[in-house]
């Protein structure tokens, strides 16, 4: 049947265009020659070369360390949120709060990165605080938007939820924390969990809101590596793609089978 | 304190009674964390950025003349520059940008529907063992960087590149053809990197179509084409429209993907804003065209919101 052949070959078609680009960077991190895409033999230098360059190294700790502190707030307001929205019925301002939950998530990140940095230009000039910016004012603009995917994540597993756990528990006497610590929590917890990797990587990628916001400084990784490549492809970055690339992949097949093995039992 | 240890029968109170005499009970802390949060770094910002949009280019730190100032008389000026607004109609730069951005932006969501939907077709309806497997490969680019998936572009697509290697080697032609740096390049950026965007939706409003409703429309007669058009794609409407939106509206204030793969003459809104701020130090008029773009964006943003609550609410 002629039909039945034409989806499959789009499909694979498409899954091939979102990994050749891939595969590419990854063959040609290993290339020996300074021409990122003619091959000349096999070399791992450019590694060598990444873990000698102290700006990426300064810029990788300072990325890392900004992706989980955003995270671990983001993941905190972005759980209050979603209770908030989903368990504690009607209340005023009900409406604005879910509007400004989930507008982040559509907000261009030239508008997001633009408004923040002015807001701060502003206060400074008011109340003197945040003096300067950098590590800061990142973790608060990252906060922001990443606690908007938070919300997202925890909201729909709070919906899923059986909520006849907590009612009984609230039944038999426990009071309203006591039943989000002991019940509600462990049962969201996977999502918190994919909630808080979800913002660190979001962070971590931030290339636009960071630039606006950090000042001298405090370069955060994407905004070294695109001031590397704005000239031109360079073998090193090649390098650092494929380990970033590398741990991503083994950290979301080790979820996933993790989820499987959950799922199973 | 000692009063509590004198009357030992009276129970002590507890913070959380302390706490809801100032009205402050846990309830209201959870709500008022993330909202005081939102409002705070979130909404007010947009405020500013409306003010310092009325503002005009001075210099000084901040960049920008305040609105309000008193007068020597000591009355209360309020000064409002409309000028910021006025120039993507005066200035063609501007005009350009917003047109380009506008049509890149569609053109590059229409070629992503194309190809997401045999993809999410083919997903919602392979075996069910397969079926999360294929999911995850579509969501996995999503979680590598960004950026670095656009940079992959420069080596596939430059004048050495993997692309042209393979067009020299089958021998469609002799002489490296230009790709990087031209709006093609642009179109596949955008297409790549919000594909997995488009997919999701499709998916989850394919995979809950009712099959025996295409089933009965070829038994009556009709063709399977036929059957697309009258019945497949009008149910998995609001999926077309919610991933539409997730690819036009990031893609409309884009500014990675045209600046690295763009030549200099690929303008959009998001590059215009850019270099308004960095290079032009003109914070003013880089607040007028976040507006200007914010405004462009209203419709879309309303369309998305509608969409997605429909596709919500098909699967409850």
């Amino acid at each position: 049947m002629r039909r039945g052949l034409f989806i499959p070959i789009v499909a694979v078609l498409g899954f091939v265009f979102l990994y050749a680009p891939i595969v590419s960077l990854i063959v040609f991190s290993f290339n020996e020659s300074q021409l990122v895409t003619v091959w000349t033999g096999f070399s791992t230098k450019w590694y060598g070369e990444l873990f000698r360059d102290p700006q990426i190294l300064g810029a990788a700790w300072l990325s890392l360390q900004i992706a989980a502190t955003s995270a671990t707030i983001a993941t905190i307001l972005g759980t209050l949120a979603g209770i908030a929205l989903t368990r504690l019925g009607h209340f005023r301002g009900r409406t604005a709060l879910t509007g400004m939950a989930s507008a982040p998530l559509v907000m261009p990140e030239v508008i997001t990165g633009l408004s923040l940095l002015l807001l701060f230009v502003s206060m400074e000039a008011a109340f003197g605080w945040p003096a300067g910016r950098g590590f800061t004012t990142i973790v608060i603009a990252h906060t922001t938007f990443c606690m908007a995917y938070v919300t997202v994540v925890v909201r729909s597993r709070l919906v899923d939820m059986d909520r006849s756990l907590d009612e009984a528990a609230l039944d038999l006497g426990a009071t309203p924390l006591r039943v989000f610590f002991d019940i509600t929590l462990p049962i969201i917890s996977p999502a918190l969990i994919s909630g808080w990797l979800l913002a660190f990587t979001l962070s971590l990628d931030d290339l636009v809101i960071a630039s606006f916001v950090s000042g001298p400084g405090a370069s955060t990784l994407p905004m070294v590596i695109f001031s590397k490549i704005r000239l031109g492809v360079s073998p090193d970055v090649n390098a650092l793609a494929t380990i970033i690339i590398a741990i991503v992949a083994l950290g979301v097949a080790g979820a996933t089978l993790f989820g499987m093995r959950r799922a199973k039992n | 304190m000692s009063a509590d240890a004198e009357i030992p029968d009276r129970p002590r109170p507890r913070l959380a009674d302390t706490l809801r005499r100032f009205g402050l009970s846990g309830r209201t802390a959870v709500i008022a964390a993330p909202a005081l949060w939102l409002a705070l770094f979130f909404l007010a910002p947009l405020f500013v950025v409306l003010k310092i949009a009325f503002s005009t280019y001075a210099l000084a730190r901040p960049p920008y003349e305040p609105l309000l100032a008193w007068t020597q008389e000591g009355v209360l000026q309020i000064t409002l520059h409309i000028s910021n607004f006025l120039r993507p109609i005066q200035d063609p730069l501007f005009a350009n940008a917003y047109l380009s951005s506008v049509q890149i932006a569609g053109i590059s969501t229409i070629i992503t529907l194309l190809i997401a939907y045999p993809m999410a077709w083919f997903i919602a309806r392979s075996d069910e063992k397969y079926r999360n497997l294929l999911l995850m490969l579509v969501i996995l680019p999503f979680w590598t960087s960004f950026l670095l998936r656009v940079y992959a572009w420069m080596g596939f697509l430059g004048q050495n590149g993997v692309f042209n290697q393979l067009l020299q080697g089958i021998g469609l032609t002799d002489a490296p053809v230009q790709m990087l740096y031209t709006p093609f390049a642009v179109y596949i950026g955008i297409v790549y990197t919000y594909l997995p965007f488009m997919v999701l939706p499709l998916f989850t409003t394919l995979v809950k179509l009712d099959q025996s409703l295409i089933e009965a429309s070829g038994d009556l007669g009709a063709k399977p084409f036929v059957t697309f058009l009258t019945v497949t794609l009008p149910l998995s409407m609001p999926g077309i429209i919610a991933g539409s939106m997730l690819v036009f509206i990031p893609a409309i204030g884009e500014f990675v993907i045209p600046s690295l793969l763009g030549g200099a003459d690929t303008l959009m809104i998001g590059r215009v804003l850019w270099d308004e701020f960095f290079s032009g130090r003109n914070w003013p008029s880089a607040a007028a065209v976040a507006i200007m773009m914010l405004v462009l964006l209203l419709i879309p943003i309303m369309l998305l919101a509608r969409a997605q609550n429909a596709v919500v609410e098909k699967g409850a």
